[in-house]
């Protein structure tokens, strides 16, 4: 290669005067193993793959209050693409503490990765993913058209909701209860033309004496807890 | 003189700092009135200045970030000044921390992280509100994908004015979240030094990481008699030292009945110090070792049990034994996609031992048959412990050593065609100690660097792995160099892409008369890029192509450097001894075959065990 540096004045290459790249037996050559892992890592019997179906669960998280933090766990969950179906926060009974509730929906290794990037969070201080036994709730406001208004009345009770508002066109129904019972309200309600929803996404307590907020085990966040989970999504109860 | 040479037939930015004040008939800089107050500090201090026995007491928000950074033991720290940042400036103007004037941000992150690299503690980089803070963002990112300990520190627009769309405000907070382990937005005079030490404390505990404190003007410019508490991390952060003992004997037990085990170490060895005795484990046992990129130099690549470097461009032997292996104790990795290829076939056979002290690695990527959370070197020793016969395999060693032949890294150095970028990296290597320092930007001479260099220390090998910043090489080489002992070399093998994206630091190490020496193989090329179109898309080299590079022997002159050229094998050895003897950095332009390419190669998402020795074989 001679000095010039003129743009554009290099030589086109020309074809290698020698073979290009190193020697050794060619890919087809070599041995192969048996094993195959699936997407997860997992090594698997590539005659029986079972693919790990996503569930559905709860992760309550007690977390400094303090500005940013709410933007911390939402941003982790779309940085590392965690399916959220819902997210709720609001004060505790310690003033410098808040309670962020996700419920979510992954497969067994997704659910095990979210509570282990959750905790590494600075400001978060425990994680806890709820039995399927935890109480749940959601409140739903619906507003729909009030044209049959002692239809509406009816489908409300059967509904335990209640009706906090009304006008002659509209009357906004209140609902609490599980997501399912919500799910089913609105579709009922749906004969009468719904105009607006708003809901609060689930919030969720331990059962009895246990402690929703239990402070984070180190050791809970191993494999171990991922191979065994206790917490095999049931639906929440309704009453 | 090469091992493997088989010879057939032989910015300155300065965009406006100064326009801050100009912007400011908005009212933002209310430094005016405050500088007054400093100045009575500063002729107070000169008149106490004789007898410093007793640091003096901290008078506002800035001189506790830098009584902060001085109890930490900082001795260095790159930045650019601005606007917001100021105060702080203002304060480390009294202080013994070294200030490096970087000529870009992003300069000094990555000499802030070349330098944690190196030293084993936070590298510290400085820079203002918006663009300065925008400016250190690839660094702060390279220095999260790499785990390296680093603390940068931003001044922001006043408190009052954020969220206005103040002159020079960004919501730098906001932009480095994703790519910090933590960041703080100071918000308390009386808080900003501790939330400065917090911040240093969490970058080098448990699995380091960049850290961030922004400083608003007026926070860093008011009064406070705070002073900062020492270095430590908030109670929320928890690292857990020691692995569970079961696991640890389970793990033990499958090591002793193993039949081909590997050692796969990663940058987690040489973070958490453990490349000692890890070396000790894998001799005892006579386990062969593989390392990720960034594990480069956690053991000696010149021991018979190293199998090198392992991954997309990893030897073909490494790539051998990761694959064929029924047990794998891997160490402070978090089993990277370049490392790994397709998850399928990526060690298929094997049981897998994982060491890190980061929970959330544990069977990310890869599951982890036998999970220990915990420090590399606790756990290893803990390990070594426990383990009480070595595993049977003779066989699998004699295999190992079998396909260092097989796949043996051995080049032609034909001597009708321009330089073979290996032999340089060869002679680089001969040319200088063993615990020389390499750096590199990104791109085939940074996988040369790590292919034909023979690490054998820990902390030697300085590169961005997981980011793969293009010009980290250089401003990496500065901070390197003020990390290193005085009898460590510093070289810096670039690209000729590489080294344009940052040359501007060349300002720097001739101002500070750094002894670095700059190889840059330049092939005119995005050489990488034009590899893969070659393999990929049928050599329709789109943007690959410079055609044209500034001679950098002539630039390093105007520079104030030195400068050198190599076109001829004959001129190696001698130009490459007459830049190393150069006190101040050197930069030798060298002119490699433009065609030459990397392998073996895995491509992305293949198999490990089917890396391509050749084009054809992709
Ligand atoms: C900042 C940045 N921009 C783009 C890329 C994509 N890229 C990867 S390697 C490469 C080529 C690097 O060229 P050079 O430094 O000359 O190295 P070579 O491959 O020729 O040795 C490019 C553009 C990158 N890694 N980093
Ligand atoms: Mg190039």
């Amino acid at each position: 290669m001679s000095g010039e540096n003129e743009p554009n004045d290099r030589t086109e290459p020309t074809e290698p005067g020698h073979r290009r790249g190193l020697d050794g037996p060619a890919p087809e050559e070599r041995p192969t193993p048996a094993g195959r892992r699936n997407e997860q890592g997992i090594r698997i019997d590539p005659e029986v793959e079972a693919k790990q179906e996503p569930r559905r669960t709860v992760i309550s998280t007690l977390v400094e209050h303090e500005p940013g933090v709410l933007s911390d766990v939402s941003g982790l969950f779309s940085r590392r693409q965690f399916n959220i179906e819902s997210l709720t926060v609001g004060p505790t009974t310690d003033d410098d503490r808040a309670r962020i509730t996700l419920v979510v929906e992954e497969p067994d290794p997704g659910i095990d990765q979210i509570k282990k990037q959750l905790r590494k969070l600075i400001p978060v201080i425990s994680v806890r993913e709820l039995e399927s036994d935890a109480m749940r709730r959601e409140l739903a406001l619906v507003k729909i058209d009030a044209d049959r208004p002692s239809e509406v009345a009816a489908v409300a009770d059967m509904y335990d909701g209640k009706t906090v508002d009304s006008c002659p066109e509209t009357a906004t129904i209140e609902i609490t209860g599980s997501r399912q019972k919500i799910d089913a309200a609105i579709e009922t309600f749906e004969q009468f033309g719904i105009r607006e929803i708003d809901r609060t996404g689930t919030t969720a307590l331990a059962r009895g004496t246990q402690s929703t907020a239990a402070p984070a085990s180190t050791t809970e966040s191993t494999a171990e807890a991922a191979s065994h989970p206790q917490n095999q999504y049931a639906p929440a109860d309704d009453d | 003189m090469s091992e493997r040479a088989t010879s057939i037939p032989p910015e300155e930015q300065h965009d406006d700092q100064d326009a801050d004040t100009t912007a400011n008939a908005g009212g933002d800089d209310t430094t005016a009135g405050g500088d007054d107050t400093t100045a009575g500090a500063t002729s107070a201090d000169t008149a106490a200045a004789g007898n410093d026995t007793q640091p003096k007491p901290v008078t506002t928000g800035a001189e506790s970030v830098v009584r902060a950074l001085e109890n930490a033991g900082v001795e260095y720290a790159f930045g650019v000044q601005g606007g917001a940042i100021m105060p702080v400036y203002d304060a480390l103007y009294d202080s013994e921390i070294t200030h490096v004037t970087m000529a870009h941000e992003q300069g000094a992150s990555h000499a802030a992280d070349a330098y944690g690299i190196v030293s084993g503690e936070p590298g510290v980089c400085l820079a203002t509100s918006g663009p300065g803070a925008t400016n250190l963002v690839t660094g702060i990112a390279d220095a999260d994908m790499d785990s390296d300990p680093m603390l940068a520190l931003t001044g922001q627009v006043p408190t009052d004015f954020v969220g206005n769309d103040a002159f020079q405000e960004t919501d730098t907070t906001g932009v480095t979240t994703p790519v910090t382990k933590d960041n703080t937005f100071a918000a308390d005079p009386d808080r900003v030094g501790t939330d400065v030490s917090e911040a240093f404390a969490l970058a080098r505990e448990g699995r380091p990481g960049p850290t961030l404190v922004d400083l608003p003007k007026d926070v860093t410019n008011a009064e406070t008699d705070r002073e900062p508490d020492e270095p430590a991390t908030p109670d929320t952060y928890e690292v857990t030292e020691e692995a569970d003992p079961t696991i640890v004997a389970s793990a033990a037990e499958r090591i002793e009945n193993a039949t081909r085990p590997i050692m796969l170490l990663g940058g987690g060895v040489i973070k958490g110090e453990a490349s000692e005795t890890c070396r000790e484990f894998a001799i005892e046992h006579d386990i062969p070792v593989v390392t990720t990129m960034p594990g480069i130099g956690s053991f000696p690549e010149d021991h018979e049990l190293s199998m090198e470097m392992a991954g997309m461009h990893g030897t073909g032997y490494a790539n051998m034994a990761i694959t064929h292996c029924d047990t794998m104790i891997a160490v402070g990795t978090r089993f990277d996609d370049r490392l790994t290829g397709g998850i399928e076939t990526f060690a298929p056979d094997a049981e897998i031992i994982h060491v890190d002290i980061d929970p959330a690695e544990i069977s990310k990527n890869i599951h982890a048959d036998y999970p220990l959370v915990g420090d590399a070197d606790t756990v290893v020793s803990q390990l070594a412990r426990a383990v009480e016969t070595s595993p049977q395999a003779t066989k699998w060693r004699a295999q190992c050593q079998q396909w260092k032949s097989d796949y043996s890294m051995a080049y032609d150095v034909p001597e009708d065609e321009p330089i073979q970028p290996e032999f340089v990296v060869e002679a680089l290597d001969e040319a200088t100690s063993d615990n020389a320092i390499v750096t590199t930007g990104v791109g085939q001479h940074q996988m040369w660097a790590c292919q034909y260099w023979t690490y054998t220390e820990p902390r030697t090998w300085v590169s961005s792995h997981g980011l793969g910043t293009m010009g980290y090489g250089l401003p990496a080489a500065i901070g390197a160099r003020l990390a290193a002992d005085d009898d460590q070399e510093v070289v810096c093998i670039d690209g000729d892409g590489s080294f344009l994206m940052t040359l501007q630091g060349l300002s720097v190490a001739v101002r500070e008369n750094l002894d670095i020496t700059v190889a840059v193989l330049n092939n005119e090329y995005i050489g990488m890029v034009r590899q893969w179109q070659d393999a990929f898309f049928e050599g329709r080299h789109s943007a690959s192509d410079y055609g044209w590079m500034p001679e950098f022997d002539k630039l390093a002159e105007a520079f104030g450097a030195s400068g050198f050229r190599i076109d001829e094998y004959d001129e190696v050895a001698d130009t490459i001894e007459a830049a190393l003897a150069e006190d101040g950095p050197s930069v030798i332009d060298v002119h490699i075959d433009p065609q030459a390419n990397v392998y073996p190669m895995v491509p992305s998402g293949g198999d490990n065990g089917q890396f391509a020795l050749a084009e054809d074989q992709l």
